[in-house]
């Protein structure tokens, strides 16, 4: 389903200006990382994309639908959004519940939400928590809980924001391999984060922000190697890119593998 | 200075500790960063050393937990505040809720401590041009973003100047630069206030970079314990669910390709792998 954004504008009660004009458009099927300071707009312009917020200048189109013209659930049936504090979002009293709760609000029966409560719980390795009490969690596992929530509704859009926030190496290595097989569904995928070496390995897009309008918008190669452009945001490219460029290799590596590769062949040049 | 003598802890109506037999001292005027997998026992041992545990979790604590001189067992959360200050890992409960605007928020601990107002001025307009909050000074702690919540709540901490600095994962939703910032001023706190940082965190590349040392939780217990080139380019790193920086996957990964180099360890961080790939 596609998705466009154009030139819109919105400011908070209290006078800050969050979105100064912001315009894209993101193919069905696209990966698309969100990365840029705190206060730059990031997760404002998200919640554009599911209608929670509605622009005050320009719109927003998902699919066919404008979503000022749609209710905020209504908009759930086209976008999942996953919220940077999960307990921003946790409403029932058990996981599987929790889990349900999407799919049940889309009209779904119950065997049905249940069973794509359940599938969406393995996939975050807690369907053995289907009966505890959200809030008897950790905050990481309840982030996990929310993502799976979003994940059971099967929407053609789905947005994490900073989904590997408190999460450790298995964690997110976990999230890495649920963002590839949503990729391979062609699901459209849109994060923000502040892992940088998480996004360099896992999409192909990044969209830097800075005051509300978009810095610069391209493939990951090209947008996390501009390291005086990124500064600017308060980001650094990846670690790989950040050694190949000190050791003068004419490469941009996000992968270990890829930079490895560039390292011995650039250095066989040599000889 | 931190001092724990053979510490174990259970919360409530748990059977397996959180911590077990944990002994350690951290000496002041060093950054000591604290890393595990979840569930290894951070956030708990931040919890122990500004007395949140037991005297908050309640549960069972034996051993003793000594910061500063002061038994913490022994003395209320109160008591502590002056001495110890806790960064919490989620922003949003560290928040008072009880002040209109950011700088009312970041005056509140120096409020609580009874420092004169022409003395807290000049601290929190220091402290704010630090976090990069000046603009926001007067706004609602929450009409900020969820990154500028948590600049917020270290600057509410360190305005206080605690002799002893704990933070559990204070930099989870920074931007890149913003979290490398508060691990240098981390460092320069520590090595020039004489204070005694303790940091739990997930980020390694800084862990390597800033951190005098680092401990290794797993599962309640301390497992590794030295200078951070020593912990962080050890094989057993990944047994204890933590992932290397990629400068250690990137120098493994070569060497089995074949990459010669003189340097005898691998490198942990950027500084180190330019080194060991020239």
């Amino acid at each position: 389903m596609k998705l466009s954004i154009e030139d819109i504008a919105f400011t908070y009660p209290g006078g800050v200006e969050a979105l100064r004009g912001v315009s894209i458009n993101i193919r069905s099927g696209e990966a698309v990382a969100i990365v840029g300071e705190n206060g730059a707009g990031k997760t404002t312009l998200v919640k554009h994309i599911n209608g929670l917020l509605k622009p005050a200048r320009g719109r927003v189109v998902v699919g066919d639908w404008d979503t000022r013209e749609h209710g905020v659930a209504r908009m759930a049936a086209r976008v999942g959004f996953v919220f940077q504090n999960p307990d921003d979002q946790i409403v029932e009293r058990t996981v599987g519940d929790e889990v349900a709760f999407g799919p049940r609000q889309l009209g779904q029966s119950a065997p049905m939400a249940l069973a794509n409560a359940t599938a969406a719980l393995e996939m975050v390795e807690l369907a053995a928590e289907s009966g505890t009490h959200p809030y008897d969690l950790t905050a990481p596992q309840r982030k996990l809980v929310t993502l799976a929530s979003v994940l059971a509704m099967h929407t053609p859009i789905v947005i994490f924001d900073e989904p590997t926030m408190g999460q450790d190496a298995h964690g997110v290595a976990l999230i890495g391999n649920i963002i590839e097989s949503l990729k391979a569904d062609r699901r459209t995928v849109i994060i923000i984060t502040h892992d940088i070496d998480f996004c360099a390995a896992h999409f192909e897009r990044v969209i830097a922000m800075a005051d509300g309008c978009v810095l610069a918008d391209g493939p990951a190669t090209r947008v996390l190697a501009r390291a005086d452009l990124l500064a600017t945001t308060n980001v650094e490219p990846p670690q790989l890119v950040r050694l190949a460029q000190a050791i003068g290799l004419p490469a941009f590596p996000l992968t270990v593998e890829g930079f490895v590769t560039a390292l011995l062949e650039h250095h066989s040049k040599d000889k | 200075m931190i001092s724990l003598s053979d510490v174990t802890y259970h919360y409530p109506r748990s059977d397996s500790p959180a911590l077990s037999n944990l002994s350690l001292e951290i000496p002041a005027g060093q950054f000591c960063a604290v890393i595990g997998a979840n569930g290894s026992g951070k956030s708990t041992l931040c919890s122990a050393l500004a007395g949140f545990v037991p005297h908050f979790y309640r549960g069972k604590l034996t051993g003793s937990v000594e910061v500063a001189g002061i038994d913490t067992a022994g003395s209320s959360l109160a008591e502590l505040a002056g001495t110890v200050g806790l960064v919490f890992a989620n922003p949003f409960n560290q928040i008072t809720g009880a002040r209109f605007t950011v700088r009312e928020e970041v005056a509140f601990g120096l409020e609580n401590l009874g420092v004169p107002l022409a003395e807290m001025e000049p601290r929190i307009d220091e402290v704010l041009a630090f976090v990069r909050l000046t603009d926001l000074a007067d706004q609602s702690p929450y009409a900020l973003s969820g990154g500028q919540q948590q600049r917020l709540a270290i600057a509410s901490v360190l305005v206080m100047r605690p002799k002893i600095l704990v933070l559990d994962e204070p930099t989870s939703q920074l931007d890149p630069i913003g979290s490398k910032e508060v691990f240098a001023v981390l460092r320069d706190l520590a090595a020039t206030d004489e204070a005694t940082v303790v940091l739990a965190e997930q980020k390694l590349e800084w862990v390597a970079t800033f951190a005098d040392r680092v401990l290794v939780l797993h599962k309640g217990k301390l497992v590794a314990d030295g200078p951070p080139a020593e912990v962080l380019s050890s094989l057993t790193l990944t047994k204890y669910g933590l992932e290397p920086t990629r400068y250690t996957q990137a120098a493994r990964a070569a060497q089995a390709a074949g990459w010669r180099t003189d340097e005898t360890t691998l490198p942990v961080t950027l500084e180190q792998a330019v080194e060991f790939f020239r």
